[in-house]
């Protein structure tokens, strides 16, 4: 039976699919990283803020000031490595390391698409997809095939699968589905859109949308794994992400699933593309016929080791929420790293109270003197960076000469179209807290329920 | 295979439909829907912001005209007529201060026409010296309504010393060219804002519809806001009260320190105009019209919540009362029960949750004027 599942996974498989994947996500990542630059946003998010929200555990992970730009060009370089299939290992492993080493210096920008491109970053190290169509197939022949075992290709497929069943998953809650929530209050907003605006104004519409969404996420992996609903999947996919990027602003995440999507298609579909790739750049280059055969040794094992484990990860990490107690959309514990998007829109407000024990003397902080507007915005509604601005409020008066501060912070967040409610307690003195993975008991409970996932 | 053939077309179109709608926001659309925007954009333009700012600039000329006599005839009644016209004029400006937009933005009003506390020294050095630049941004402090406050009320004791300083002073010409420079200077700026407004700038302020970061209603309300937090709260109760500033009081800081008994006047001014705007009330007083009450309203017949502009009216309204049970003077309150200016702070508070946790949300209005890419 495990014989059987094994031989399928091992089966050679044409290999054009994985060269098409790693062509167009390279040529993405280049394109991505220049406009990221070009809108000054490594200045205005990672050299300019004095203060970074760190992520728990990568404190040590820091800007470099102006040679930051550095490692920006290096994501470039790896990614047209990536690409090209020039130096595909090292590229890769640069690409996944500059990459990430950048998302992880301030987790203010956390986007639930940059730990995709992370995820992918990290996959591509170990997958051959530099053997057809690439500079390394062309300059080495060795290193050429043109079929590799199918896992190869799998690998990819079951995290886009992943993506979207989880971001499917996530929706199946009634705030979603029987409160139309967030959309009710999101599309409204859109009314000068032409055609649509105005539908966005009807209560209907706003339902409509988000049931679809919902049976849309869900059902896209099986849509794209089946031959003969692969083209209709892939039109609806086409839709949607057009549609989420008229209406949101969501960079260039959308093209990255469209063009991640076509790995579900056939070798052959993924040969007329290399075909035309051929013809438009006049590459007379034909790649080596030998087939990659998957053979029991250390690395191999190694391999199927490290991919049994990471998605063990992937499958179970999504459902950490469960641990903790309280609403998950409340207290965001467990909510990043699960493909849970658009879920929730919160309107916050904090403001910190620093009391001198010793005089009993209190004052208020105005942290727009510390934070950008950017953090500000992530600081009003999530308990982790409440805290670690309350500890760096804490060392930041105590070189004042306060000794002992006590930091308090009174805080409101409303949550999809609820008024807006007490969220950390504000009897707690946020400098007795020490940041952890253990529930933040020093949360106000939610005072309402949401069911789902 | 054959389908593969139509899904290349079939992408480029919808890629070519990406752009297209990005890149065209003028793009006009018949609007169905029960809540015009844009008529509320207009309401904002033509009934509150341009009148406001035509009231202000009449009592800026009429600040001119007495400033004028004074300087030809310093006598004590002139000078009382010019103190007059001065506290006609800043409290005509409390109804302008929070449109920091546009041609105000461009020109920094705010900041040259209500920085305070003023600095009396350097003031004082301006004037001995004849020899000042009230363009450069730091001046701010060295003029607009709180320098001519001192020069008005704070330069002695009695009314007979401060004639003197216009009178028989050694540098009495300087201190009436002082006099009549600061109100120039007012003058220009307003009149300047006061052109744009009347003439390119409210089209592009009614036009400018769409819901993007950089529309009017994003920029405005964002402006909005941010005057509430720190004009209003923060300038004219929470700093002089010592909210920032460990428990340490500053008297000083109170806006019309030297007429010492404005402060509750200009207070109440700001946070009635604040609320008219919120309520979109004309400024004429008549009527109301579009606005983000009517906005909410109509959000929330779609959602059947809890009636959010109902409980922001009722929070100015608890909020009004705080500020009108302090002291006509705040410098007085503050000395005597700094308690009851913590109270009005945090009635004033209790709005900014409503207003920027609630409102903004129910809205959906970024409060941040650029942002990146979201998921």
């Amino acid at each position: 039976m495990l014989k059987k599942y094994t031989t399928y996974l091992q089966n050679p498989v044409k290999a054009a699919p994985l060269a098409v994947f790693r062509i167009l996500f390279g040529c993405l990542m280049i394109f991505s990283t220049l406009r990221f630059v070009s809108q000054g946003w490594v200045n205005k998010y990672y050299i300019e803020p004095n203060f970074h929200f760190k992520y728990y555990g990568f404190e040590f992970v820091t800007a470099f000031g102006q040679y930051t730009y550095i490692l920006y060009a290096v994501i470039v370089l790896s990614a047209l490595g990536i690409a090209l299939g020039y130096k595909y290992k090292i590229a890769t492993v640069l690409f996944f390391l500059s990459f990430t080493y950048c998302e992880l210096i301030d987790k203010t920008y956390y986007l639930n698409h940059y730990y995709f491109v992370s995820i992918i970053g990290f996959l591509l190290i170990f997958l051959p997809a530099n053997c057809y169509f690439s500079i390394d197939a062309y300059r080495n022949s060795k290193m050429a095939f043109s079929k590799i075992p199918r896992y190869n290709i799998l690998v990819i497929q079951l995290m886009l699968c992943v993506v979207y069943f989880y971001a499917g998953l996530a929706k199946i809650n009634t705030d979603w589905l029987l409160r139309a929530m967030p959309l009710q209050i999101w599309l409204p907003s859109r009314y000068y859109l032409p055609l649509i605006g105005d539908l966005f104004q009807k209560e209907w519409v706003h339902y409509a949308m988000s049931w679809f969404g919902m049976l849309y996420d869900l059902s896209i992996p099986f849509l794209l794994l089946f031959k003969r609903t692969r083209i209709f999947g892939f039109v609806l996919v086409v839709i949607f992400h057009v549609l989420t990027r008229v209406l949101f602003p969501i960079g260039i995440f959308p093209y990255v699933m469209i063009c991640s999507t076509l790995i579900f298609f056939g070798g052959g579909v993924h040969e007329k593309i290399i075909n035309f790739f051929r013809r438009f750049f006049k590459i007379n280059f034909l790649n080596e016929t030998q087939t990659l055969y998957w053979t029991p040794n250390v690395k191999n094992r190694l391999l199927a080791t490290i991919f049994v484990a990471f998605f063990a990860f992937q499958l179970v990490v999504p459902f950490r929420y469960m641990l903790y107690p309280n609403e998950l959309f409340w207290t965001e514990e467990g909510y990043r790293y699960s493909w849970r998007v658009m879920l929730i829109e919160k309107g916050g407000y904090v403001q910190y109270k620093i009391v001198n024990p010793k005089t009993g003397n209190w004052f208020y902080v105005e942290h727009n003197k510390f934070l950008t507007e950017y953090q500000q915005k992530q600081l009003r509604t999530q308990a982790d960076f409440i805290l670690e601005f309350a500890h760096f409020l804490e060392k930041h008066y105590k070189e004042k000469g306060i000794k002992n501060p006590e930091v308090y912070a009174e805080s409101y967040i409303a949550l999809n179209g609820r008024l807006s409610q007490q969220f950390v307690d504000p009897t707690v003195d946020l400098t007795k807290v020490t940041e952890s993975f253990s529930h933040k008991d020093w949360l106000l409970p939610f005072k309402d329920t949401i069911h789902g996932f | 295979m054959k389908n593969f053939r139509l899904i290349f077309p079939f992408i480029i179109v919808c890629l070519s439909a990406i752009v297209w709608s990005c890149s065209d926001d003028d793009s006009v659309s018949e609007r169905t829907d029960d809540f015009d925007r844009q008529a509320m954009l207009i309401n904002w333009a033509d009934d509150i912001i341009i009148p406001s700012y035509q009231a202000f600039s009449s009592d800026v000329d009429a600040l001119k005209a007495a400033v004028d006599a004074f300087e030809s005839q310093p006598n004590e009644t002139n000078l009382n007529s010019v103190r007059q016209e001065w506290e006609q004029a800043y409290i005509a400006w409390q109804n302008i201060s929070m449109f920091n937009i546009g041609p105000a933005e461009t020109t920094f009003m705010r900041s040259f026409l209500n920085t305070y506390p003023a600095n009396v020294s350097e003031i004082d050095t301006n004037i001995s010296t004849g020899n000042y630049a009230l363009q450069s941004v730091n001046a701010n402090n060295e003029q607009g309504l709180p320098a001519l406050d001192y020069l008005l009320f704070g330069l002695a004791e009695s009314d007979a010393q401060i004639l003197e300083f216009y009178t028989s002073n050694v540098n009495s010409s300087n201190y009436v060219n002082y006099l009549t420079d600061l109100v120039d200077r007012i003058n220009t700026i307003t009149d300047q804002v006061v052109a744009s407004w009347e003439g390119d700038y409210r089209d592009t302020f009614v036009n400018n519809s769409g819901a993007a970061s950089n529309s009017s209603t994003n920029k405005l309300l964002n402006n909005w806001m941010f005057y509430y937090e720190v004009t209003l709260r923060n300038g004219k109760v929470g700093i002089p009260s010592g909210v920032y500033s460990e428990g340490s009081r500053l008297p000083q800081n109170v806006e019309a320190f030297y007429k010492k008994d404005l402060s509750r006047t200009l207070c109440l001014e700001a946070l009635n105009a604040f609320q008219d705007f919120f309520n979109g009330a004309h400024f004429d007083g008549t009527t109301n019209g579009e606005s983000l009450s009517s906005y909410l309203n109509f959000l929330n017949t779609m959602k059947n919540g809890e009636d959010l502009s109902l409980m922001i009216n009722n929070q100015f309204e608890v909020s009004r009362i705080a500020i009108s049970n302090l002291d006509a003077n705040f410098i007085n309150q503050i000395n005597t029960n700094n308690n009851l200016m913590l109270v009005a702070f945090e009635e004033l508070q209790a709005n900014v949750v409503l207003l920027k946790s609630d409102m903004f949300s129910a809205l959906s209005i970024d409060l941040e004027f650029e942002s990146g890419d979201g998921d």
